[in-house]
């Protein structure tokens, strides 16, 4: 290989591609694409684009077992799956959860972030405390709270799957105590960009706390609030493990989101084609939203 | 004096907005320690007050742990076993082959690594629930349904977030070195691990971190792909014993079980405490 770069090297010189290699190396490097490119892509067609396309196709498909015995019929899933009303009260269940979270998530999140970059003795320790449950997987956090909810609950003689309030509130308060942390730390830095002269100037100026809270350094925070808007938004319309784990979508499908609801249809051949029509509605919501993040955050890339 | 006042005042705030968040962190924490008593209670105790503490009554020492570690026909130190595997491999090929891609993605920059960087764009903002059904069937006919095999299907559904952010780096590495090294006679496979590998190490620990943290506690692709009767990873194992088909399991024993999941990501994160904050905001990105 040390040949042919060196053999490659002498001609051509005058010519430099924009932005990569020149291109005796680029020439060379590709000679080992196989090696560079190869296990990668081969893993993202078994693992991502192959299952992607038969999903799509799947989604107008009848009954299957299989994708090989798939027929064929058209929209029908589509239709069945706006008829269904468990997929509805899944919709209208999720985008109320998500909206609830996204706001007390950033609230306290940035209220945290706030008090912790004043100074105050113990911060670091406080940081480290909040964000530690982030790391805590759905399944094992949704079990985790099952028991504290049906700890404190069992007083009053009921359980958290007794009524879909108190699901509903249980799965905020676990999204809380995962989320928190994890947005704080966003917030944080945030905050540490917010230039100190500024605040001094508005201090100097005669600006209240308030003041200098609302018209500097939030003004100045605002893309680490869009890049939480959307995660907090995106997380909620994909939660599933903490679903799953907490409620399993009880009383009655009450408490099911969208991502259990539709994995809930995979199970039964009947539902299956509906399921897969369902999952492409549900990824054009989440992708709608994700491809929103990505444009907002692409600006501040830039700054960087 | 009005302004000794006004920092004696500034000093007495700070002090009780110490004691307040030292008060809101022993509650933060509460949950977990509520688990880790009740780990050392009896059932019949863990059932009617799990907020009281263990009494000689109700203490068991160490049989929770010893009951949820071994009981049922697939115990609980296998599933660990089988999610440190799965895990490390999985790491360790997303790691290593998409920094690869990435760096030639970067750097040749043809059409076709365009078209490749954008599909791996595109897949971060594609939910599981699309690909659940068709992935499983893949990965069955593949036999990559073992804990040995299954990392080839996180390497291609994790190649997302680990492409975006190593093209991302790789970009900003000046050329200058790379051509020296060629020039040098490095051939473009010496180049990459010589010299361009070691100067990603900063990425390499960021996306290893959040990779890591995917896998670890990724539930339904190993649940819908893994034959649950021969292999388990941690929360598949958690799903499945408090799901009643397989029996319930004592809740003192669940308690210890729920905890010990807890243990290692503590210990893990105290060590990479630095580096997962950092990478947080590195992160960010993925939805």
């Amino acid at each position: 290989m040390d040949k042919s770069t060196i053999s490659s090297s002498k001609p051509k010189k005058s010519k430099k591609p924009k932005g990569g290699h020149s291109s005796m190396t680029r020439r060379s490097m590709r000679r080992w694409s196989w090696l560079f490119i190869g296990p990668v892509f081969a893993a993202f067609i078994i693992g991502f684009i192959w299952p992607f396309a038969q999903g799509i196709y799947l989604s107008f498909c009848g009954k299957f077992n299989t994708i090989s015995n798939a027929k064929f019929q058209g929209f029908t899933n589509y239709i069945k799956a706006f008829q269904d009303a468990t997929f509805g009260h899944a919709f209208w269940f999720t985008a109320l959860f998500a909206i609830v979270s996204v706001i007390l998530i950033n609230l306290l999140a940035f209220a945290a972030a706030y008090a912790l970059t004043q100074g105050v003795k113990g911060s670091n320790l406080f940081r480290t405390v909040f964000f530690m449950p982030n790391l805590i997987g759905g399944i094992v956090l949704g079990y985790l709270w099952s028991m504290i909810f049906d700890g404190i609950l069992s007083i009053y003689k009921t359980n958290i799957l007794a009524k879909a309030e108190y699901g509903f509130w249980g799965l905020i308060i676990l999204l809380l105590w995962q989320q928190v942390g994890y947005m704080m730390i966003i917030y944080i830095a945030g905050l540490q960009a917010v230039p100190e002269d500024m605040i001094e100037a508005a201090k100097i100026d005669g600006a209240t706390k308030s003041q200098t809270l609302f018209r500097v350094i939030i003004p100045n925070v605002m893309p680490s609030i869009t890049i939480c808007t959307f995660l907090t938004l995106t997380n909620g319309f994909k939660l599933y493990d903490q679903n799953l784990a907490l409620t399993g979508g009880q009383p009655f499908r009450q408490t099911e989101m969208l991502a259990l609801n539709i994995s809930n249809g995979y199970s039964a051949v009947n539902t299956r084609g509906i399921a897969q029509a369902k999952a492409v509605i549900f990824f054009i919501l989440v992708a709608t939203l994700g491809i929103a993040q990505l444009v907002s955050t692409r600006n501040k890339e830039v700054q960087q | 004096m009005g302004k000794q006042k006004s920092i004696q005042q500034e000093k007495a705030r700070k002090t009780i907005m110490s004691v307040v968040l030292a008060i809101i962190c022993v509650i933060y924490m509460l949950p977990i320690l509520t688990i880790f008593s009740n780990t050392f209670k009896n059932a019949s105790a863990v059932k009617s007050d799990i907020f009281a503490l263990p009494n000689s009554e109700t203490f068991v020492g160490f049989d929770n742990y010893v009951t949820g570690m071994t009981a049922g026909s697939f115990p609980f130190w296998k599933a660990v076993i089988f999610n440190v595997i799965i895990t490390v491999l999985s790491a360790a090929l997303i790691l290593l082959f998409c920094s690869m891609a990435a760096w030639y993605v970067a750097r040749v920059n043809s059409f076709f690594c365009k078209i490749f960087y954008y599909l791996c764009v595109f897949s971060m903002v594609v939910p599981f629930q699309m690909v659940q059904f068709t992935l499983s069937k893949t990965a069955d006919t593949l036999k990559l349904n073992t804990p040995w095999t299954i990392p080839v299907i996180y390497l291609g559904f994790g190649a997302g977030l680990a492409i975006f952010m190593f093209v991302g780096f790789a970009k900003s590495i000046p050329i200058e070195i790379e051509e020296a090294a060629s020039i040098d006679g490095c051939g473009p496979v010496r180049t990459y691990f010589l010299v361009v590998l070691p100067m990603l190490k900063p990425t390499l620990i960021s996306v290893g971190i959040l990779e890591i943290m995917w896998v670890w506690n990724d539930y339904l692709l190993p649940s819908l792909v893994l034959d649950l009767a021969k292999y388990r990873n941690i929360p598949m194992h958690i799903q499945l014993t408090n799901t009643g088909s397989y029996g319930q399991m004592n809740l003192g024993a669940m308690m210890a079980m729920i905890f010990l999941s807890i243990v290692p990501i503590i210990i893990f994160y105290l060590i990479c405490q630095k580096y997962i904050i950092k990478g947080v905001a590195a992160g960010a990105v993925k939805g």
